[in-house]
Formats: structure tokens, C-alpha cells, sequence
């Protein structure tokens, strides 16, 4: 059974239709990408995918995650799929944290609420050494200060790997990652897709991978979606996508990415 | 911290910064501990004839005395407990009725966001004074009671429209949106995440609304619609010195001084106070 079945998805909002009968499926384990250009609604599909879209959107369609249907689901059934089944990372490294909390408390947030909901007693070593061991496996440097630093003391690809040790922290089955590089440069760009994939593929997580660089998704997953104007118009192994383009508009993205994956150097 | 946060480059703006705050705690630190002395002691008694009629200031009456001959600067002793009082009293109520409206219509559904939104707005429209005079008219007293509530009913409105415009901002913000895919109940995004971030904009507001109080304030009592007699506002000094301010103009001076200290040390304060508690400004930039 897949982790995530979504079916006929249509997003409205105003009279306006932005996601029109969008169908994939993801297996656990298994890592996709959402490829389109800017506005497309890859992030609007994300976020219908774990129940958190803007206020006034109209919904049609069927999202089943991790077995539970998430269209006209309540509030609270949510909060308690939400975490266990799915977590996330965004684009912005700025917003991604909470500028007044130190990142220490900040990763530990997730932990206690983890261990809460498993109805196990939290202790506070126990804590402090999962936060340690999460922000050592995103591999930050120079963990006793960072614990104890706020987010703007630290730097742009620095953050985003801790946004990754959060989502980390709630061990999801789905981890959905919303154009996670595009602010960093592209060395940095390299190490937090390597450092991702790799820890995918550690955990078994699902990833669902947003982007609108095709070599950024070939980097990390086997399967793509390419979505415009909110509608898929192409899907499969991204190698044979990549090679094949059979879309226009797929092989004018293809084009524009020759010469910026000479910059990202082979993928692995 | 990190070590740069104990280098001398970052002392200056140390001590800068505790000025600002320093002078607020002064200034409002002045008027808390007048106010609490007015309770066991006051210089003269507030509504005996201690001297000659609009007697100028002079070493035993430091402000002069009113048309009935009392002490002013007694009477402006009093006056700073009223408007501790009115002050604190409407930001509170301000604080508690506008934060909760305005963040529930952040969280709301579109339609009842609307119509809180509207509804602010229509309130604000209304002149402060307006409002207040309402409410004052409605409770049927003019009473120090009555006229701290309707300031605190007033500038509810201007605190949840606030509140709601700098919730929004925050909550679109994707620390939010992540820890609420990470499973955070809406009390955990409002009590860690959305109120200490819009904290430091609403203090800085308060302290604004606290001055806006205590003037407003005074010109109620100037209306005859604040705290009665003998319970000696800064307002009702200020317009009993109106009559005679071209032969008596120190009647006029002396509460004006008292009001600026008192807002202007309520502004420093919020300024220094919302600086402590900036993390980017604690330390290195
Ligand atoms: N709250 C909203 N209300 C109305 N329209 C919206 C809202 N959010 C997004 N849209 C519209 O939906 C469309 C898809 O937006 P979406 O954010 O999903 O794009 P995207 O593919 O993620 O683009 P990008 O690569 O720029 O992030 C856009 O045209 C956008 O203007
Ligand atoms: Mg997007």
C-alpha cells in the first residue's frame, strides 16, 4: 500500500483553479520529485498533502496519507497525523526557524513532543543528547555552541540543516522537502542535497522532493513529476524524463539546466 | 553566546542601550514610588487651605497653590497615582481583550476573520474620546473605575487590529507552517512561537497606548468625566489652570511636567525593554 495516494486533486480558491486533477503516489521508502516552474502549485500541493493550506482554498479530490484520508479531515486528527506521518523543510533558510529560540531548545521541541505522544516520560539528559546526536547527523560543525545559538548567529545552509534535524526529530514516514537549496549557494546547494538523500536512504523515509531544477531533482530521487499550470503533464523515472524529454515544456527545463548541472559537478 | 558577544566592541552598545532603558526605569520608577508615597504621606494635606490664594512657587509650596489656596505640588503627588492607575489599568484591559480578539481572528476562518477585522476597524474609527465618553455615559458614573475602563475598551480595538495584522505576518511565517506539519498543537505555535515574536512590537505599542491613556485620561477629567474630586488629576490641574493661566501660568507647568516625565519614561522603558529582549541586539550584530 502507498504511504501517499493522492487521486483527482484540485485546488480552487476565488472562482480560481491553481491544481487541476493531480494524481501520483508515493510507496514508503520511495523518493519523488515535484518539478515546475515558479507558481505551477507544487508547494499549494504540498501543503493540501498534510492538511495546511491557506485559508479559503476548496479542496476536491482524495489525499490519503498514511492511510488516512486527509480531505475534510478535523483539526485534531491532523495534529496527531501530522509529525508521525509527514514533516517538512522549506525554502527560506531566513523564516525556517524561530528567530527568538536558541537551536538547541528549538530541535527539542520535536523530540519531547515525540516521546510525549508515545506516552513515554521525558527526560531532560535524554533530550539534550537526541537533540546532539540529530544536529551530528545533519554533520554541524562545532555542536556546543550551535545548540546554544540563535538562528541569525548561525549561517543560511547552517540553518536549513538544523530545519532538517527537526524534521528529522519527528522520525515522519514522508519527508517533504519544499525547494530546500534554492537559497544557498551551490556548494552549499551540493552538501545539503548529498547530506539529505543520504539520510533518506539511512531512516527508509519517504521524500517527497519540490524543485524547479531538474539536475537538483535528479540528485535526489528516481521517480519526477512535472507539474504546469497546475496540472501534470509528464511523470516517471527521472533518467529516462531527463533523457526523453516527450513534453515542450519539460524539454525547455532540461535546456536550461545543461549548464547549471556542469556547475553541481556528477551526480551520485 | 558565542565568544565575540564578551569582546569590547560590543560594549558600547551594552551601555548604550541600558541608558535608554535606565532613564525609563528612572522616570517611571519616579512616579510609581510618589504614588505609593501619597498613600502614607503627602507633603500637605491635599484639600486643606495651606497658603495664599495662586501663590507662585516658592520653597514651601515647590509648585505654588491652586485658586482655593491647596498645595499643587501635593495635589500632583496624587495625580500620579491616578494616572498609574488609568495607565495601567486600560493597557491592561487593552492587553487582554485585543491580544486574545486579535490573534483568534489570525486563526479564525476567513468569514468570522472579516467580520473581527471589520468590527476593529469600526471601533478604531470612533475617536477615543468619543468611546470612552460612551462608556462612561453607560456605566452612569464618572468615576476613576469607569473612565479606566472605557480607555481600556477604546484602545482594545487598536491593540487586536495589532495584534491580528503582526499574527498573520508571523504565522505565514515556514517555522510555522513546519512546526505545524512536525505535529505542534495551536496552543505550543501560540504560547512558543507566535506571542514571543510579536511581543516585542506590541510592548513598544503598550507603552505608546499607556501614554495615549493617561492623556486621554486628563482630558476626561478636563470633560468632568475622569476620577471626581478630591481625587486631584493631572487633567482637572490642567483645567483649573486654564482660567488663570496668563497671571498663574506655574499651575499649568507643573502637571505638564508630570505627564511628559511619566509618557516619555513609559516609551523609554518599552524602547529598552523590547532591545533586552532582542536577541540580535544582545549580542554581537
Ligand atoms: N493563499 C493563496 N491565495 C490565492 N492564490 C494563491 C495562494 N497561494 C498560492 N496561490 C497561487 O497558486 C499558484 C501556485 O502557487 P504555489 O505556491 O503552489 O507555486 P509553486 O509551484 O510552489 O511556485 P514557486 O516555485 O514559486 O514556489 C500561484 O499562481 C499562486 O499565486
Ligand atoms: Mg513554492
Amino acid at each position: 500500500m502507498s504511504l501517499l495516494d493522492i487521486r483527482g486533486l484540485t485546488l480552487s480558491t476565488g472562482g480560481q483553479t491553481l491544481v487541476s486533477d493531480v494524481s501520483f503516489s508515493i510507496a514508503p521508502g520511495e523518493r519523488l520529485g515535484l518539478i515546475g516552474e515558479s507558481g505551477s502549485g507544487k508547494s499549494l500541493t504540498a501543503l493540501a498533502t498534510i492538511g495546511l493550506l491557506p485559508r479559503g482554498f476548496r479542496v476536491q479530490g482524495s489525499i490519503k496519507l498514511d492511510g488516512h484520508e486527509v480531505v475534510g479531515a478535523s483539526e485534531s486528527a491532523m495534529i496527531a497525523l501530522r509529525g508521525a506521518a509527514a514533516a517538512t523543510v522549506f525554502q527560506e533558510p531566513l523564516t525556517a526557524l524561530n528567530p527568538l529560540m536558541k537551536v538547541g531548545r528549538q530541535v527539542a521541541e520535536p523530540v519531547i513532543r515525540r516521546h510525549r505522544r508515545a506516552g513515554e516520560t521525558v527526560d531532560r539528559a535524554a533530550v539534550a543528547r537526541e537533540v546532539r546526536s540529530l544536529l551530528e547527523r545533519v554533520s554541524l560543525p562545532d555542536i556546543d555552541r550551535i545548540v546554544k545559538s540563535y538562528p541569525y548567529e548561525i549561517s543560511g545552509g547552517q540553518r536549513q540543516r538544523v530545519a532538517i534535524a527537526m524534521a528529522l526529530a519527528c522520525r515522519p514516514k514522508l519527508l517533504i522537502a519544499d525547494e530546500p537549496t534554492t537559497a544557498l549557494d551551490v556548494t552549499t546547494q551540493v552538501e545539503i542535497l548529498d547530506l539529505l538523500s543520504g539520510l533518506v536512504r539511512e531512516d527508509g523515509m519517504a521524500l517527497l522532493f519540490i524543485s524547479h531544477d531538474l539536475p537538483v531533482v535528479a540528485r535526489v530521487t528516481e521517480n519526477v513529476i512535472v507539474l504546469r499550470r497546475g496540472e501534470v503533464i509528464e511523470q516517471g523515472q527521472v533518467h529516462a524524463v531527463f533523457d526523453a524529454p516527450k513534453h515542450d515544456y519539460t524539454r525547455s527545463l532540461v535546456d536550461a539546466a545543461t549548464a547549471f548541472d556542469k556547475a553541481l559537478g556528477p551526480s551520485r | 553566546m558565542s565568544g565575540q558577544v564578551e569582546t569590547a566592541a560590543a560594549r558600547p552598545r551594552l551601555s548604550r542601550r541600558s541608558l535608554t532603558l535606565n532613564i525609563g526605569l528612572f522616570l517611571v520608577g519616579m512616579h510609581v514610588t510618589v504614588a505609593l508615597l501619597t498613600l502614607v504621606w503627602t507633603p500637605y494635606d491635599p484639600t486643606g487651605m495651606t497658603g495664599g490664594r495662586l501663590e507662585a512657587p516658592s520653597w514651601a509650596h515647590w509648585a505654588g497653590t491652586d485658586r482655593l489656596g491647596r498645595d499643587l505640588f501635593t495635589q500632583i503627588m496624587i495625580g500620579s497615582r491616578i494616572a498609574l492607575i488609568v495607565g495601567f489599568g486600560a493597557v491592561a484591559i487593552a492587553a487582554t481583550i485585543g491580544v486574545t480578539l486579535g490573534v483568534l481572528s489570525a486563526f479564525a476562518t476567513r468569514y468570522l476573520d472579516d467580520i473581527l477585522a471589520a468590527a476593529f476597524d469600526i471601533l478604531i474609527a470612533f475617536p477615543t474620546l468619543l468611546l470612552a465618553m460612551l462608556v462612561v455615559a453607560a456605566t452612569e458614573s464618572a468615576s476613576l473605575f469607569s473612565a479606566t475602563l472605557a480607555l481600556g475598551i477604546a484602545i482594545s480595538a487598536i491593540v487586536a487590529r495589532l495584534t491580528r495584522i503582526l499574527a498573520k505576518r508571523i504565522l505565514s511565517m515556514d517555522y510555522i507552517t513546519a512546526a505545524r506539519t512536525a505535529g505542534a498543537s495551536w496552543p505550543s505555535i501560540v504560547f512558543r512561537h507566535l506571542l514571543p515574536n510579536i511581543w516585542p512590537m506590541l510592548a513598544v505599542n503598550f507603552a505608546l497606548q499607556f501614554g495615549l491613556a493617561v492623556i486621554a485620561e486628563a482630558s476626561l477629567s478636563y470633560l468632568g468625566l475622569g476620577a471626581p474630586p478630591p481625587n486631584a488629576s493631572w487633567g482637572r490641574l490642567l483645567q483649573e489652570a486654564q482660567g488663570t493661566v496668563y497671571t498663574a501660568p506655574f499651575g499649568a507647568i507643573a502637571p505638564g511636567i508630570a505627564l511628559v516625565t511619566l509618557v516619555i519614561g513609559m516609551n523609554l522603558l518599552a524602547d529598552g525593554l523590547r532591545e533586552a529582549g532582542d536577541p540580535t541586539r544582545r549580542g554581537r550584530q
